[in-house]
């Protein structure tokens, strides 16, 4: 991607970004899917992120790329380091209701913040690149070639941790969580720790989504967004910490497909799709390359 | 006497019906105390209490001389009391070999080792081996290492309860509470399991607490038994003494024939 990316069409450049964006998202949501927990509500923390990293353009003039993409991975993890106390005691449809909860609260507030563009959110400024400023037609694949850094750097200390004691008590805490306990660990302390780390890369993802489609709305809190991140993890599958990034990149390119070909029913494309890879791949795309390696 | 675990007037009612009350029990270091009385007389209040499952009402817990009374079930765990339930806990999905792989990692992790930034392959504490070694090591004692990849939901009953048990010894506990260990096991296991423990735990040095219904494994695998009755400690003695007392033989030895 960083070698052939310059040779690219911008579209493809756009779309290629956008995935990986979605995918760190996603990304989060697998190390939660393992412990058995599913967030109606990760669009907060996308969202977090994208702001921050508009509003460090907006109010300081800061539009360095990898600086806006730490502080969007920053802040959403600092949110869910408080948010965690609350989210890691509660379980299934109470812990999905409470996340999509609160990623409504930050919507609301947003559409009824003047200051922040309400509804129609602002323009975000120009990436520049270590204080470099990229020439126009050079500044979409810079930001993918950092974009295509960081999901390699995410998906490799995610793979890291999961092998950890702490990683590896995913599949234990969604079995029994009683066990979990009784062996001398706390579920709760391992799910708080699991939701900031999946907030940090949903933040990652927000703010460098931001940078890629230089405007933000309240619109990336909003519960659709997070239904979109569900979806691409039910597509993806979480047989491995690459499935998220393969699943954003083939649900960008039936979304474009679909809306190209069928712009009026582009949603029915998508369910249709879902519904197919639920029905013939239950463990998501994925399961295809685990059976072709095994 | 060199008490462990003391016990001291543990009080706990649920409602109107009175699971403990006022238990007072000193358990000696190295010894393998029975449990017995007829379903509903305490006896599992007793371990779920020592445990942190529950809280008594009134009354402390002291174990090494320190109060663990208010402990969460974890932190007992930790500075080494460990238990296995009526009904196997195990990670269903796992396979029995991934189930001791996951207490293991809790053990390492515990310990500060094998964590995010270690490299290479930490050795458990109190094993003094890598993981899979001591896996592997248990698995075997418990004559497990043939069920070694097969999915935990899938187990017989008996290497259900094996695999329960044995994932406590992962921590190398100093106490092991042991909740009906031979339930739901056929006549002709028990005595087999019963003695596969007690090698376990007497080449460990473990102090051992457990509940038990059938009186012939009691009497040859306890050194003294406490008998529950209506949350009351009604016996306490060396089995033959406990066995032969009137209460004992009216409230619970009775209780088992007639149930």
């Amino acid at each position: 991607m960083l070698a052939g990316g310059q040779f690219l069409p911008q579209w493809l450049l756009f779309l290629l970004t956008i995935a990986l964006a979605k995918g760190l998202v996603v990304l989060g949501l697998l190390i939660l899917l393992r412990c058995g927990l599913v967030s109606f509500g990760q669009a907060l923390y996308y969202c977090i992120g994208a702001y921050t990293a508009g509003l460090l353009g907006r109010r300081f003039g800061f539009s360095d790329l990898a600086g806006v993409m730490l502080a969007g991975m920053a802040a959403a993890g600092a949110v869910a380091f408080v948010l965690g106390f609350l989210l890691a005691r509660y379980r299934s449809i109470f812990f999905g209701l409470l996340s999509l909860a609160l990623s409504m609260i930050l919507y609301g507030l947003l559409v009824k913040t003047e200051a922040l563009g309400s509804s129609d959110g602002f323009h975000v400024v120009r990436s520049t690149l270590f204080g470099a400023h990229p020439a126009d037609g050079w500044v979409r694949y810079a930001v993918l070639a950092v974009a295509a850094i960081a999901a390699c750097a995410a998906a490799a200390l995610v793979h890291r941790y999961l092998g950890t004691p702490l990683g590896r008590l995913a599949p234990a805490i969604k079995d029994n969580e009683i066990r979990v306990e009784y062996m001398g660990a706390s579920a709760r302390h391992a799910i708080h720790v699991k939701y900031v780390i999946a907030a940090a890369l949903a933040g990652l993802g927000g703010a460098l989504a931001a940078a890629t489609v230089g405007h933000i709305d309240p619109e990336m809190a909003y519960w659709t967004t997070s239904g979109e991140f569900i979806f691409i993890t039910i597509l993806a599958g979480t047989g491995s910490v690459i499935a998220p990034f393969l699943g954003a990149l083939i649900f960008g390119i039936i979304q474009t497909v679909a809306f190209d070909v069928s712009p009026n029913t582009w949603q029915m494309v998508l369910g249709s799709s879902l519904l197919a890879v639920i029905v013939f791949l239950p463990n998501g795309l994925w399961s295809l390359f685990r059976r072709r390696f095994r | 006497m060199n008490t462990i675990l003391h016990a001291k007037q543990l009080s706990k009612s649920f409602g109107a019906v009175t699971a403990a009350a006022n238990v007072d029990a000193a358990i000696e270091k190295d010894s393998i105390v029975g449990l017995i009385g007829t379903n509903g007389a305490g006896k599992t209040t007793f371990i779920n209490m020592i445990t942190g499952y529950l809280k008594p009402d009134s009354g402390r817990i002291h174990y090494e001389g320190r109060d663990i009374t208010a402990l969460a079930p974890r932190d007992i765990t930790r500075i080494g009391i460990c238990r296995s339930f009526q009904i196997p806990q195990l990670y269903a999905s796992l396979t029995v070999f991934e189930n001791m792989m996951i207490g293991i990692g809790v053990v390492l992790r515990n310990a500060g080792r094998g964590g995010f930034f270690s490299r290479g392959r930490a050795r458990v504490p109190g094993h003094d081996l890598p993981a899979e070694e001591v896996a592997e090591r248990i698995l075997e004692r418990f004559g497990l290492a043939e069920y070694r990849d097969r999915n935990a939901q899938v187990l017989p009953g008996g290497v259900r309860k094996l695999l329960d048990i044995a994932l406590t010894l992962v921590a190398r506990p100093k106490i092991l509470l042991l909740d009906e260990p031979t339930s739901g096991v056929s006549a002709e296991e028990k005595f087999a399991i019963m003695e596969m423990i007690m090698q376990a735990v007497r080449a460990e040095g473990i102090t051992v607490l457990f509940v038990e219904h059938d009186m012939e494994v009691v009497s040859r695998f306890a050194e003294r038994v406490l008998a529950f009755y209506d949350g009351r400690i009604i016996a306490d003695a060396a089995p033959q003494v406990a066995l032969a007392d009137a209460e004992v033989q009216r409230y619970v030895v009775g209780g088992v024939l007639r149930a």
